[in-house]
């Protein structure tokens, strides 16, 4: 309350002060007030009203008292003293619950009506709470205020396990509190990488595993079905996919929305928030709005640093010097103790955007920032932050950085170095003992001995002396030195796998062994990928030798996959899909018949094609019918033929000894043997097989992957045909008498092709590369080889002879199949 | 905002680094994506190309690589990347409060080709 003042004093108050009342006690309202004061102390009566019942804090501190690391009365803003010194009344713990515009009041919880000239909104926003069974419960609380704060102390204090809704900045802060605090800790993220709206696939995998590495349970994926209770306490939070993670608290952190009721029920224009101008004034000129509950040029922000510029905006207008906001660009710390993260601007890329990415997994580190147009316009850094606030600058002031492009991505000390403005020109400078190959301990002068002593290739480098040869991040530096060294005559090495990366794909298949590598994400950052997420050539190929390195351990990557592998159909030119069921051997019965032709009936089919496979295909199928389609077929016992994929496709074969008078062998028996033995087995490209009856080879086995010619003796195993489009017939492997050998060296050699063959390279390329020799010896070279790798063979069918339509059919992944929704234009006349 | 904008629903029915498609009667199916770093666009799916379903493709960036014959459509802009020239029409899209919303007259604007 105001001190007593005089008569005189008084009368000149209520005629020249102007009330001004302001609805929300947070960081910006009072802010706000503090830059009006500023400027003008006299001008306004100020009256705050606040829901908490508490003075002004610093709400972002609210995570380091949660941690411990900080008390309430350190992350005090303005305490009482600085309401009552200037004469601000603050109506604490009673929240405005309406606003009149006729009559220019506010009226509070308690009935309290306060008058207003001015009139500021600065309500903050309100935590988001998915309407999930048991969001009421005891014990599920948000993470906006003390009290918040203190309920989790409270639960922390009893011990126990806490369920984290929300891997976003506020979630893993909440965890870290909670967890630091003696609570079992797991984060549930909707998303697969934490903090997807900061950090990219690279990044939010590290900070996973660190997370992980302290301990905390990190479920990415994971769809909240329920609360569960016990006793109107929560117990348990239960996901979609039927997993139950017990929990004595739980933390819902997924994420605020503008605090807008007030404005909206007072009937200000309000969108996603308050809709302000460049002063911050509301629909009503009377109002102001300023925080996070407002909406300015289309954004609404959820962090301070622009609170502070409407601030001033605000302050600037209301005491009549205009000066007017324009929008911020923020950027991103989290502030978990040991976690160097930071993210600011727009890293999402786009046209004529490029990305330079640095990783160093040694290290843990991870830079990457995205120019265009010679400015900088976003960066993210994980594990060394020491450089974030200077991008931060460069991207603010939108500077020219063409001249320092090359030495951006290594920072300030090293970009602003004048002299050290061209990379070549850094290594040069570096003395020889400098370490260049960290993983290898590979100093400069071993690397430049190597070159002289005649190693002029990345190659040559890497299996002379070691350097770049594991990790690959001094790949730049081993680079720069050769071109250093040797002037222009660097040979290139070996092709590279893609643009993204500059390993070959021997490198990368040995890398993913070597270094035990699981997922995309882990292998782009350990083998320090220049792009964030790959392209479309390499994503497929990584997908595909994860797989095949840790069969039923890695889980597949659906969205790696190419159009055709993802629907298990083939796409058309149409867009639409054709579908083509396994017939064993090329075999087929009255029922199978019948189901086909029904199905081409019953989903217009038009056209049915007698495939090179002696197959039936089926045409013109919509990828929304495609579930159906396969429902049908699985319903009549068949299943996908995988005529889609890199994958086995078909075994063909002829009548053989059953039938025909020159057959020696039942051919048609191997084949649907071998056929069962190797289908849905994924290969680096489509894999063919053929038996023939006789050396008449009526099967066409000489032009397949693995051809098998039946003689009176046994059975000539041949390879690497190819009836592409460059022909090519296949050479003989070898001969044996059994079918069961037979069976075997076939399991054996697709093995070795499954393994060392480069992603879309098929059997005859891959020969002609490798040399016929090398295939052999790979096989017959040691007595138990052809063993061994048959064994692998069949260990990892034993996780690939799912029917993938039959998954499909059961509602796996429906979404690929059905349309987000439909639009009907509600005026068709006028739109057509 | 109803009105001019079309509510096509949750962000989540949509995972990252995928896209998913919305028939419009009368008119162009429009393909929505979702980039791995959670930016959304909206694109006729129509490949400039040939007019594959881009919808298909895989989505690295804020790219896709038509499933026909392997173009690179940028998603921000709708035109054909590299040596390829095309463009295919870009929806104005928003994401307000975790949905998705799409300007109503540039999803109606076009007539089925
Ligand atoms: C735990 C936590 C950590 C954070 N960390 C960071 C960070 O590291 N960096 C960063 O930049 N930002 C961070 N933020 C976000 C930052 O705190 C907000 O952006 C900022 O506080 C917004 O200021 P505001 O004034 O708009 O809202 P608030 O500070 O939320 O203030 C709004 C106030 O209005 C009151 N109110 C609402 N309705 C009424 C009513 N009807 N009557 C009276 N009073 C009402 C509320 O009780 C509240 O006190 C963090 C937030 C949280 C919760
Ligand atoms: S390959 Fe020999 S056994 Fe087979 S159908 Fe032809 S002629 Fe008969
Ligand atoms: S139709 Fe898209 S690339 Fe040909």
């Amino acid at each position: 309350m105001n001190a007593p003042t005089t008569l005189s004093e008084k009368d000149r108050t209520a005629q020249v002060r102007q009330r001004l009342v302001v609805i929300g006690n947070g960081m910006a309202g009072c802010r706000a007030v503090e830059e009006i004061l500023a400027r003008d102390p006299a001008r306004f009566d100020v009256t705050i009203f606040g829901a908490e019942p508490r003075v002004n804090y610093n709400r972002i501190m609210l995570s380091p008292v949660l941690a411990g690391e900080k008390a309430f009365e350190d992350i005090v803003i303005n305490g009482d003293v600085w309401y009552s010194g200037n004469g601000i009344t603050l109506v604490s713990g009673d929240p405005v619950v309406s606003i009149d515009r006729a009559t220019q009041t506010v009226i509070a919880k308690s009935g309290r009506v306060e008058p207003y000239d001015r009139l500021l909104i600065a309500t903050g926003s309100d935590p988001f709470i998915i309407p999930v069974p048991g969001k009421d419960l005891a014990g599920v609380v948000t993470f906006r205020d003390l009290d918040d704060v203190d309920k989790m102390l409270a639960a922390a204090e009893k011990g126990g396990s806490a369920v984290v809704i929300g891997g976003g900045l506020l979630g893993l802060e909440a965890a870290h509190g909670l967890s630091l605090r003696g609570m079992k800790v797991t984060v549930v993220h909707l998303m697969p990488t934490l903090m997807e709206r900061q950090l990219d696939e690279a990044a939010g995998y590290l900070l996973k595993t660190e997370l992980e590495r302290r301990g905390q349970t990190i479920v990415t994926g994971g769809d909240t079905a329920e609360i569960v209770g016990k006793d109107g306490h929560v117990s348990a939070v239960r996901l979609k996919d039927g997993r139950e993670l017990a929990a004595d608290i739980v933390v819902m952190a997924v994420g605020i929305r503008p605090g807008t009721t007030l404005a909206k029920s007072a009937g200000l224009e309000v969108e996603r928030g308050i809709v302000v101008d460049d002063h911050m004034v509301t629909s009503d000129p009377a109002i102001m709005a300023v925080g996070e509950c407002v909406q300015h040029r289309g954004n609404c922000y959820g962090l301070v640093a622009p609170l502070w510029d409407m601030c001033r905006a605000l302050a600037d207008n209301a005491c009549e010097q205009p000066s007017g906001y324009e929008g911020s660009v923020t950027s991103t710390k989290l502030k978990v103790s040991g976690i160097d993260l930071f993210s600011a601007g727009d890293f999402s890329g786009g046209d004529g955007a490029e990305d330079i990415v640095m990783r160093d997994a040694a290290r843990g580190l991870y830079k990457r920032v995205v120019v265009k147009d010679n400015k900088l316009v976003g960066a993210v850094l994980y594990g060394d932050t020491a450089d974030g606030s200077w991008y931060f600058d460069l991207l603010k002031r939108g500077e020219d950085i063409s001249d320092i492009r090359e030495a951006l991505i290594f920072g300030q000390a090293f970009a602003s170095g004048g002299a050290l403005l061209d990379p070549n020109a850094a290594v040069a400078a570096l003395s020889d003992d400098a370490e260049i190959c960290g993983c290898n301990g590979v100093s400069k002068g071993t690397v430049v001995a190597s070159i002289n002593a005649g190693a002029c290739s990345l190659d040559a480098v890497r299996s002379t002396c070691k350097a770049s040869a594991s990790c690959g991040s001094c790949t730049g530096l081993v680079e720069s030195l050769l071109a250093l060294t040797l002037g222009g005559e660097v040979q290139s090495g070996p092709k590279t796998m893609c643009k993204c990366t500059s390993f070959g794909h021997d490198d990368v298949r040995r890398l993913i062994l070597e270094k035990n590598l699981r997922s995309i994400p882990q292998a782009l950052q350990e083998l320090h990928w220049k792009t964030p997420d790959g392209c479309s050539s390499c994503r497929p190929a990584l997908n595909y030798y994860l797989l095949c390195a840790w069969p039923g351990e890695y889980e597949d990557d659906q969205k790696s996959r190419f159009v055709n592998e993802r629907m298990h159909a083939n796409i058309q030119k149409d867009g639409t899909y054709s579908v083509v069921p396994r017939m064993w051997g090329g075999l087929t019965n009255p029922k199978e018949l019948r189901a086909i032709a029904d199905v081409v009936e019953k989903y217009n089919a038009p056209m049915v094609k007698v495939t090179g496979g002696q197959r039936l295909d089926i045409f013109g199928i919509k990828k929304e019918d495609l579930p159906a389609v396969w429902a049908d077929l699985n319903a009549a016992g068949m299943v996908s033929g995988h005529a889609y994929g890199k994958s086995l496709r078909t075994v063909k074969t002829c009548v053989g000894s059953e039938w025909c008078r020159f057959g020696t062998q039942d051919s048609t028996g191997l084949g649907v043997k071998l056929e069962r033995m190797t289908w849905g087995s994924w290969m680096p490209h489509k894999f063919k097989i053929a038996v023939s009856g006789c050396p008449r080879n009526c099967a066409e086995a000489t032009i397949k992957d693995f051809g098998v010619v039946c003689v009176d003796s046994g059975y000539e195993l041949h390879v690497g045909g190819n009836g592409g489009i460059k022909v090519r017939a296949t050479d003989l492997l070898t001969k044996v008498t059994t079918e069961d050998e037979a069976m075997e060296v076939c399991a054996a050699f697709i093995q070795l092709y499954r393994e060392q063959a480069h992603y879309l390279e098929r059997t005859a390329p891959w020969i002609e590369r490798v040399g016929l020799e090398h295939v052999k010896t790979g096989l017959f070279g040691q007595p138990e080889t052809v063993k061994r790798l048959a064994a692998r063979f069949r260990h990892s069918q034993t996780f690939c002879q799912d029917d993938p339509w039959a998954e499909r059919v059961a509602g796996k992944d429906a979404d690929l199949h059905q349309h987000l929704a439909e639009v009907r234009p509600l005026q068709m006349e006028n739109a057509l | 905002m109803i009105g001019d904008w079309l509510d096509i629903g949750p962000v989540d029915q949509i995972t990252p680094g995928t896209a998913r498609t919305l028939p419009v009667v009368g008119h162009d199916e429009i393909a929505v994506f979702r980039t791995q770093a959670n930016e959304f666009y909206a694109l006729v799916n129509k490949c400039p190309h040939k007019q594959g379903p881009l919808s298909q493709g895989i989505v690295h960036g804020n790219v896709v690589a038509c499933p026909l014959h392997n173009w690179n459509i940028s998603l921000k802009t709708g035109e054909a990347l590299g040596e390829d020239k095309g463009c295919v029409p870009t929806i104005p899209l928003r994401v307000d409060a975790g949905r998705i919303y799409l300007l109503r007259s540039a999803v109606i604007g076009k007539r089925a080709a």
